[in-house]
């Protein structure tokens, strides 16, 4: 059992959603949501071994798969995860869970697709998190984004069609030079395709540079970080919630893995020479695409914005460098405001949602007063909404911080650029929370609104035990991440110039 | 000439095929209209018997007949499996669409048959004359198969621009195999290959033939700046044609590149190359750029067509084993996606209807899901996204040419096709995202529909494992060449 965790965690999704799919059309919608949900539930089910049998101590990779697939080219099936993957193939499973509950009344029209394609997105990016063969990695990244490009285009709202090209056209771009980038690496090391020989090949700066430019392209698209980040208000404001929350929760994090995985270790010296520039173009999503949520009338837009502010300090921890590595505070923060918007972003989506399925608007300007109708939403949403602007206890302020205290170690300025965070975060969300939630009730459609009922309560009151837990013992992520971030920076502490 | 020199068993499949077409030509005087299943059944055993005689005499070795003028080697028998299938997939999904315009006669199936020969002789060809004998076997068999609706005005003008440009090409190629035979004083290209090795041919000239050769290649493959045909032949010839067109004959064009270039003039690589890495970025460009200005469904894949063939070459021009087995695979996925692709189109046309704008496409997921998900599978596939096969293909190509060196080659390369995935994309848009116009349900026959599903499935299966045929390829260029 032990050693084919992983697979299972890859397969169990994937062959339920097949499962899922064969109830066909709509008169069995009922069976579909049930399969799904069984699916779901497995899946989930199959990946926390992964967290209580994880040994801490231990900075390698875990659970480790070994066959090989492509013998022409020396691709294999190789899987394994460390401190640094373990916890997002457990959150993406948790999060498919969701969706599919989230999505259970919601969807009403061909439920089995709607089903079966985040059950088979989600072994999928258990399959990329997982993969320690680059190629393993690609085809995973890749095939992922055929059920996201359906979910969105399928089941999104009125201009669906182009946010759904716009994301598969924007992410294939980036992930096509990642395949040039991989190949050419592949000549490097002696026909491997394996990670770990990426990591170890010496490459002189120029080549790392290059690579350096893929792996940015590839990862920054997908974060998405300041400038190529305009794919995702659109894919945001279009995708059905469930889309919503997993693109926010699970496939921005991946972007995130890839620089961790790949651009940092792969081209260390090159880091240390461009670092800077992701470190400027971080600090300007921070501050800038901060200010451009606070204008947002739409409240998906407002979520959306503010994740790629959000994932900005998760950029900021990974290339801010101390002699020459990141630092531990600056990783480990990033993976912790990783894991944490993978809860809150999917909250608010889903709080957007539950409004969006009653009143069928986003816009701010609709609503007014639903505290009044909606009492037990409107705390939950208060929840969330402190946590997205980092309140301490919940999980939103463990990650900022940390990777502030880290920034002081750098750099003074990039500390308190970083720190606006805290100000900006705090105006966008608690005002937005306050023209929606507070006030009179504006208008008949929010006079006439019901609470949430016993689904979206069990929804709402997961992810909030989720948010609360990780901001009041943080150590139960940190402590397993610990042994991984210390072989990392070692790692990237070594020049690898020939 | 004696019977030993003439070996006449590396060629029984070819010669089966001749005396079976033969007979099915003259048996096919004496049936009834209505009863032509008989044609096609006697088509199929035709084919399954070539399909036998090809695998019982497999093996690694060359095997050469006709005094060094034909050859089956491990690299030919494979093209002609796929051949064999892809003819075979062509009558298949043609049945019903042919019935229906009264083109079930037999004339489409002589015709196909014949095409098929002369693909299979371009494939073993190892002597100048033979292979343009084959080349132009296939070409006539073609031209008469577009003009077959004899009364429709597309498929005559298609025929006219194919024959016309067809026949140029033909000049072309074979004026430039006449300044060869001046260089070299043969027609046998092992010997041209040792002419051009040692020196006693003029280099001169022997450029001189080798761009022409190149120009008639260029023609038969469809590459810019030569490709003004393929998207009035693809649009304009029935889709049961187009289908035969669109697949088989790369696979012969494959085969004929590597005889002409890589066999024939091993010594004028650098001089090729080049001109190939022309035709390969032009192909990848424009093939890519115009097929989204498209909105008939045909000419999209014509274009598409043409940026695929730039890949096959890119393959080719790495000047390595591993890049020319990059391309047989490429060729052999490509034919197989496009056999499914026009395949979808075929089955969903009706009698009086003609499914090849991209509007009629518009819905089919809610009209019917099992063809949407089909044409899916094919358009991900041409798209070259993982797990299915073509991407496995545009893996294995873009390799090559990064081992040989040419990086840039493979950025442009992979960015075009970013940009084609733009319109294979609009497709799956046009199926799942769209309103259908009309909501009625397409009636296919079970055993089309089991067929079609086979076909596509197969991409994902071959995408899923690919190894095998990677490894057949390889295996069977290596050993054609020799290097093995």
């Amino acid at each position: 059992m032990s050693e084919h965790l992983l697979s299972l965690a890859i397969w169990v999704p994937i062959v339920a959603g097949l499962f899922v799919l064969v109830t066909g059309g709509d008169q069995n919608a009922g069976w579909a949501r049930k399969i799904a949900l069984v699916g779901a539930l497995l899946g989930f089910l199959v990946t926390i071994p992964l967290y209580t049998r994880f040994a801490p101590m231990h900075g390698g990779m875990q659970f480790e798969e070994m066959r090989p697939w492509i013998e022409t080219f020396n691709i294999n099936y190789h899987l394994g995860v460390d401190g640094l993957s373990m916890f997002f193939v457990i959150l993406n499973a948790f999060t498919t869970l969701l969706v599919v509950i989230a999505g259970w009344e919601v969807i009403q029209n061909r439920v089995a697709q709607y089903m079966a394609a985040f059950l088979i997105m989600s072994g999928l990016i258990n399959g990329a998190f997982a993969a320690l063969d680059a190629m393993l990695f690609y085809v995973f990244f890749e095939a992922m984004l055929i059920p996201l490009y359906l979910i969105v285009g399928v089941w999104g709202g009125q201009n669906r069609v182009y946010a759904a090209i716009k994301l598969f056209l924007y992410t294939l771009m980036g992930s096509l030079l990642l395949l040039v980038a991989f190949i050419y690496l592949y000549f490097q090391t002696d026909r491997s395709f394996e990670i770990a020989d990426f990591q170890r090949v010496a490459l002189p700066l120029a080549v790392q540079g290059y690579l350096m430019v893929a792996f940015f392209f590839a990862f920054a698209v997908k974060v998405p970080m300041f400038p190529v980040h305009t794919w995702l208000p659109d894919a945001h404001v279009e995708a059905p919630t469930g889309g919503s929350m997993v693109l926010a929760a699970i496939t921005l994090k991946l972007g995130a893995y890839g620089f961790l995985r790949f651009a940092l270790p792969i081209a260390p010296d090159a880091a240390r020479e461009w670092g800077w520039i992701i470190v400027v173009l971080s600090l300007i999503a921070i501050v800038y695409i901060g200010l451009v949520a606070l204008v947002q009338t739409d409240m998906k837009k407002l979520v959306a914005y503010s994740s790629i502010s959000h994932m900005g300090f998760v950029t900021l921890g990974f290339y801010m460098l101390v002699d020459g590595a990141p630092t531990t505070y600056g990783v480990e923060g990033a993976l912790v405001q990783m894991i944490s918007h993978g809860f809150v972003s999917a909250g608010m989506f889903f709080c957007i949602g539950v409004m969006y399925d009653r009143v069928h608007s986003r816009k701010i300007a609709d609503y007014g007063g639903v505290a009044n109708t909606m009492p037990k939403f409107a705390a939950f949403a208060l929840l969330f909404a402190m946590a997205n602007s980092g309140l301490p206890a919940t999980s939103g302020f463990v990650g900022e911080f940390m990777v502030i205290i880290g920034a002081v170690k750098v750099n003074f300025w990039y500390a308190f650029l970083a720190a606006t965070t805290l100000v900006f975060g705090a105006s966008y969300t608690l005002w937005m929370y306050k023209r929606v939630i507070f006030g009179d009730v504006a208008n008949e459609n929010v006079a006439a609104l019901k609470d949430v009922n016993a689904r979206e309560f069990a929804v709402l009151a997961v992810l909030a035990v989720a948010v609360l837990g990780m901001g009041l013992y943080p150590q139960a992520f940190t402590e397993k991440m610990h042994a991984s971030v210390d072989t990392l920076i070692t790692h990237v502490k070594t020049s690898k110039l020939p | 000439m004696t019977l030993a020199s003439l070996n006449l068993v590396a060629a029984l499949p070819e010669i089966w095929l001749l005396c079976a077409t033969s007979a099915i030509l003259l048996i096919d005087l004496f049936i009834k209209d209505e009863r032509r299943d008989i044609t096609y059944a006697l088509s199929m055993v035709t084919l399954l018997g070539a399909a036998f005689l090809t695998v019982n005499g497999f093996a690694w070795t060359p095997r050469v007949a006709f005094s060094g003028m034909f050859v089956a080697d491990a690299m030919s028998d494979v093209l002609k499996l796929g051949m064999y299938g892809a003819v075979g997939l062509m009558l298949a999904y043609s049945r019903s669409y042919a019935a229906d315009r009264g083109m079930y006669r037999g004339e489409l199936f002589t015709l196909s048959l014949f095409a098929l020969l002369g693909m299979m002789v371009m494939a073993s060809s190892t002597n100048l004359l033979t292979l343009y004998v084959g080349l132009e076997l296939l070409s006539l068999s073609l031209y008469a198969l577009v003009a077959l609706p004899r009364d429709s005005q597309p498929a005559t003008e298609a025929a006219m621009k194919y024959f016309v440009l067809g026949a140029l090409a033909s000049g072309m190629l074979l004026y430039g195999m006449s300044m060869v035979y001046g260089a070299t004083g043969s027609l046998d290209i092992h010997t041209i290959a040792a002419k051009v090795a040692d020196g006693s041919a003029n280099h001169t000239l022997m450029v001189f033939g080798l761009v022409f050769i190149v120009t008639g290649i260029g023609f038969k493959l469809g590459n810019v700046p030569f490709h003004m045909w393929v998207p009035d032949v693809y649009q304009g010839s029935p889709t049961a044609v187009t289908l035969l067109i669109g697949s088989a004959p790369k696979l012969a064009a494959f085969a004929f590149v590597m005889r002409l270039l890589v066999q024939g003039m091993p010594g004028l690589m650098a001089d090729w190359q080049g001109m190939l890495i022309v035709l390969a970025v032009l192909s990848i460009g424009v093939g890519n750029l115009v097929a989204i200005a498209q909105t008939n469904l045909k000419r999209m894949l014509a274009y598409s067509t043409i940026s695929h063939m730039g890949f096959l070459l890119l393959g080719v021009l790495a000047g390595t084993v591993q890049g020319y087995s990059a391309a047989m695979f490429y060729a052999i996925v490509y034919a197989i996606t496009a056999v499914a692709g026009f395949g979808v189109v075929l089955l969903m046309s009706r009698q009086g209807f003609e499914a090849e704008r991209l509007a009629d496409l518009k819905g089919l997921a809610k009209r019917s899901p099992w063809f949407a998900w089909m044409m899916l599978f094919v358009m991900f596939s041409m798209a070259g996204i993982p797990v299915f096969v073509g991407f496995f293909a545009k893996l294995a190509v873009i390799q090559a040419i990064v081992e040989a060196q040419l990086v840039w080659l493979a950025v442009v390369a992979v960015l075009f096709s970013l940009i084609g995935a733009f319109y294979y994309l609009r497709v799956v848009k046009l199926m799942f995202m769209d309103e259908p116009s009309d909501e009625s349900p397409i009636a296919v026959k079970l055993d089309m529909r089991i067929l079609l599903s086979v076909n596509c499935l197969a991409m994902l299966v071959l995408g899923l494992m690919p190894n095998r045929l990677l490894v057949l390829c390889y295996q069977s260029v290596g050993h054609s060449l020799g290097v093995m």
